[in-house]
């Protein structure tokens, strides 16, 4: 089997006809030796807990250089001080943020090798590439954002501006490159299948993976309406709280105005998402929906309970003929059902499912939020007046990170049991080390001593008055 | 082309060793430095001097991993998994030492920077050595490239120890010597002295702990101190040597800024000295550097990516390294005890 693309033709991916399915000549078990662990459940929740740790991070890193250096361009048009004090803080805000994800990224990387250290052997050759641009990326964010954040009022005012512009062009560089890895993970190309050996790595063509762009672009708005949201909460409670002169109200606008563009956009992002994982894994998008057969004109049920023994989804309020509709944007469409692979190649429907549908309702709230601000600001140019719109913002930033959560969920325990998809299971690539158990309770408790102390430190900054620039003018 | 790839790592290597090494080694000084009080004017230097650089000096060792993940997949993998307990513990140590230190930078009272100062400093010393016993398991060949498992031996054998203790004692010797340079730029008289005398002491504990190591060696892994000590090997040991006793005489007469890279040079000759007594080997007695070599495609598209990248990355590390050296990144000194203004960046005039 080659995992290239086709000329013409966006992958090669198996025809969804349950004839074909996966034969055991496609599929690796790894170039370190037979080392497998059937239950990966101790690897899996280390990575987990680390990528949730990491995640919000990263929304920081896309997000909040561009809101900086957004405001610091109004300060620079207008010369207003409070513009200066704001992009100051933030800036601020952000070192401290970019070096807490310096240090959960490592985890990372470091856990790639500790926990799925076959992954690595046989796959690293195929993937790694993005990584490595990734490595570089990170390296010219970690340069700049040390210049700019330490270099204000020391450095001449347009070159300090100039070095902003790198740490907002290397968050996205960085991220497109992680992502461009998961992509890969969930729809593989770019080497061949000999034997159940990796076979002429294609590394460019397996960075450039169909599964990039939508994943990228998703994971790029949902860091605007992460960071957006968050940002905004900490200074409507502010409003609230009466504080209410420029330099709160430009926290407040520029920030919500990033995250209501963004969440609208989402919306028809996740969409084309939706599409791509029902045509490149179908068995994905029938776990999201707990779909047991392949079904035409499929409905879309909210709430109820899949039964993985018999195969069922209970209860639950059925919507007909929207499944198809959503996944193939036809009333009438086919849906590939979960029974066209064997009960071991399914992921854990239930999960898989209360996440999607988690981060679809968050997600569809914060659209709605989104568009009545921007609804409001362009009629009447003002703020919205009620008090519960500015409840409703401080509400969607944590919102916004269980829908950011349950996004990842959906996608990465739907891509189980498989670490490649339909490549290499799960149970291959684990470490065939013991003491998983120790080496998660340690972390759990470093990640709680490290969120208390950056959750403590944060609220003090936020409680700090603005910078100098506010008391001298 | 696997030779260029490991040539990157051996940059990287070196680079992390020298420069990572260093704000390792000033945590060393930190937890050193004696109570609040009496520590407080070396504390706040080192908070100073670092606060700028430590990000870009830790993402080395990311770079490092990456190449070496996609070079040398299988030699990664066998490593990740023979040495995955030293490895994850520096890693725990990386988490607090980054949070501790990138926090201590706002404390607000004594006790939250007594708190984080010691997280930031203990981790800072403990680092360094899990990673010097991870390159003594390696470098001894007790790393197995077929069916690896997890080895208490190798990371707890005499070779890695010796390096791990090494390591923290190079990391300190170039710690001493770059504050004394950097409380010189700060006019501090009393920082540049206190520091000029911890590198002479440094430089000679090092120097002796060097000789100690090589002997280690030589018990505990023959080939290794063989390839150590000839032909290529030798050389790079003995350019190590002049270089740390070079070093030594420009602290000596107060020359800090040549003896920066003269102290940079000791430590990237061992490391250089290491791969080259290695040849042709990867793994020492498992695994040869054109074995553990992925594929061409694979090596060619990360040389050009890592080349392209380089390009970027030298000249804007020579800025930010130029900026620093000239003091313009600069925050005003002030003794770490007396410091509990938060949001200090750039918010004070001048010096």
């Amino acid at each position: 089997m080659t995992h290239s693309a086709p000329a013409g033709r966006g992958s090669l991916r198996r025809v969804p006809d349950p004839g074909l399915l996966v034969l055991a000549a496609d599929q690796v078990t790894g170039a370190l030796g037979d080392n497998v662990a059937p239950d990966a459940i101790e690897a899996r929740r280390m990575q987990a807990l680390s990528l949730a740790v990491h995640i919000p991070l990263v929304c920081f890193g896309i997000a909040f250089p561009a809101m900086f250096m957004f405001v610091h361009g109004l300060y620079l048009r207008t010369g207003a001080p409070h513009y200066k004090a704001l992009a100051k803080r933030w800036s601020k805000v952000a070192l401290i943020l970019f070096a807490v994800g310096v240090v959960t990224g490592t985890i990372l990387s470091f856990e790639f090798g500790l926990l799925w250290p076959d992954f690595m052997a046989t796959f690293g050759d195929v993937f790694g590439l993005a990584f490595g641009l990734e490595g570089v990326s990170f390296f010219v964010e970690a340069i700049f954002i040390a210049i700019y954040v330490y270099g204000w009022d020391r450095l001449p005012e347009r070159t300090h501006f100039l070095t902003g512009i790198p740490v907002v062009i290397a968050g996205v560089a960085g991220s497109f490159n992680v992502i461009a890895v998961n992509g890969w993970m969930n729809n593989p190309q770019g080497f061949d299948v000999v034997d159940g050996q990796v076979r002429d790595p294609r590394p460019w063509e397996a960075l450039l993976n169909d599964n990039l762009w939508h994943e990228l672009v998703h994971m790029y708005l949902a860091g605007y309406i992460v960071a957006g949201f968050i940002v905004a909460g900490v200074y409507a409670a502010a409003h609230l709280r009466g504080r209410r002169d420029a330099y709160h109200r430009t926290g407040l606008v520029v920030a919500l105005s990033f995250a209501a563009l963004a969440a609208p956009a989402q919306v028809i992002v996740g969409d084309w998402a939706g599409r791509t994982v029902a045509e490149k894994q179908p068995v994905k998008l029938a776990a999201f929906e707990g779909l047991p057969e392949t079904t035409q004109g499929a409905p879309f049920t909210i709430g109820g309970w899949y039964d993985e023994d018999t195969n069922q989804l209970n209860g639950g309020i059925e919507i007909p003929k929207l499944l198809s509709l959503l996944a193939t944007h036809d009333p009438n469409g086919t849906v590939q059902g979960l029974g066209t692979v064997p009960a071991d190649d399914r992921p854990p429907v239930n999960i898989v499912r209360y996440a999607f549908h988690t981060m679809i309702g968050i997600g569809t709230a914060l659209a709605t939020l989104g568009a009545l601000f921007v609804l409001v600001w362009w009629r009447k140019r003002r703020l919205p007046r009620s008090r519960w719109f500015y409840r409703a913002v401080m509400a969607a930033g944590p919102l916004a990170l269980v829908a950011l959560i349950a996004g990842w969920i959906t996608t990465e325990v739907g891509r189980q049991p498989w670490i490649v998809y339909e490549v290499m299971r799960v149970s291959d690539a684990v470490t065939g080390n013991d003491g998983l158990e120790v080496g998660f309770a340690a972390l759990v408790l470093v990640y709680l001593g490290l969120g208390g102390a950056v959750a403590w430190l944060l609220r003090r900054l936020a409680a700090r008055p603005p910078e100098r620039e506010l008391a001298r003018s | 082309m696997a030779e260029i790839c490991l040539g990157f790592i051996v940059l990287g290597l070196t680079a992390y060793g020298v420069l990572g090494g260093a704000d390792f080694g000033a945590g060393f000084w930190d937890l050193t430095a004696g109570g609040d009080r009496r520590g407080g004017r070396v504390r706040g230097l080192v908070q100073r001097s670092m606060s700028p650089v430590w990000e870009a000096n830790h993402v080395w060792l990311i770079f490092v991993l990456v190449i070496a993940w996609t070079a040398f997949p299988l030699a990664f993998g066998a490593i990740f998994t023979t040495l995955a307990v030293p490895l994850f513990l520096a890693a725990l140590g990386i988490i607090l030492r980054g949070t501790a230190f990138a926090l201590r930078g706002q404390a607000g009272t004594m006790r939250e920077a007594r708190l984080l100062g010691a997280t930031f400093a203990l981790s800072s010393v403990v680092v360094p050595f899990w990673f010097g016993t991870v390159l003594g398991g390696i470098a001894s060949g007790r790393v197995r490239a077929r069916d690896p498992a997890a080895d208490v031996d190798a990371w707890l054998n005499s070779t890695s120890i010796a390096i791990g203790v090494l390591a923290v004692l190079s990391g300190a010797y170039l710690a001493a010597v770059f504050l004394a340079g950097d409380a010189r730029r700060a006019e501090l008289p009393d920082l540049e002295r206190a520091f000029r005398a911890r590198a002479l002491g440094a430089g000679a504990v090092t120097g002796a702990a060097a000789m100690v190591a090589l002997l280690v060696v030589r018990s505990d892994a023959r080939p290794l101190f063989d390839g150590l000590t000839s032909g290529s090997g030798l050389a790079a040991i003995i350019v190590s040597a002049l270089a740390g006793i070079a070093t030594l005489a420009l602290v000596w007469t107060e020359r800090f800024d040549i003896a920066r890279g003269t102290a940079a040079l000791a430590v990237a000759a061992v490391i250089a000295g290491w791969v080259l007594a290695n040849e042709p080997d990867l793994l020492p007695g498992q695994l040869t550097i054109d074995a553990a070599a992925a594929a061409n495609a694979t090596l060619t598209a990360l040389v050009v990516s890592i080349g392209l990248g380089l390009v970027i990355l030298l000249p804007s590390l020579y800025y930010l390294y130029g900026l620093v050296l000239r003091g313009r990144l600069d925050q005003a000194y002030e003794p770490l005890d007396q410091r509990f203004r938060p949001l200090s960046a750039g918010d004070e005039e001048q010096p």
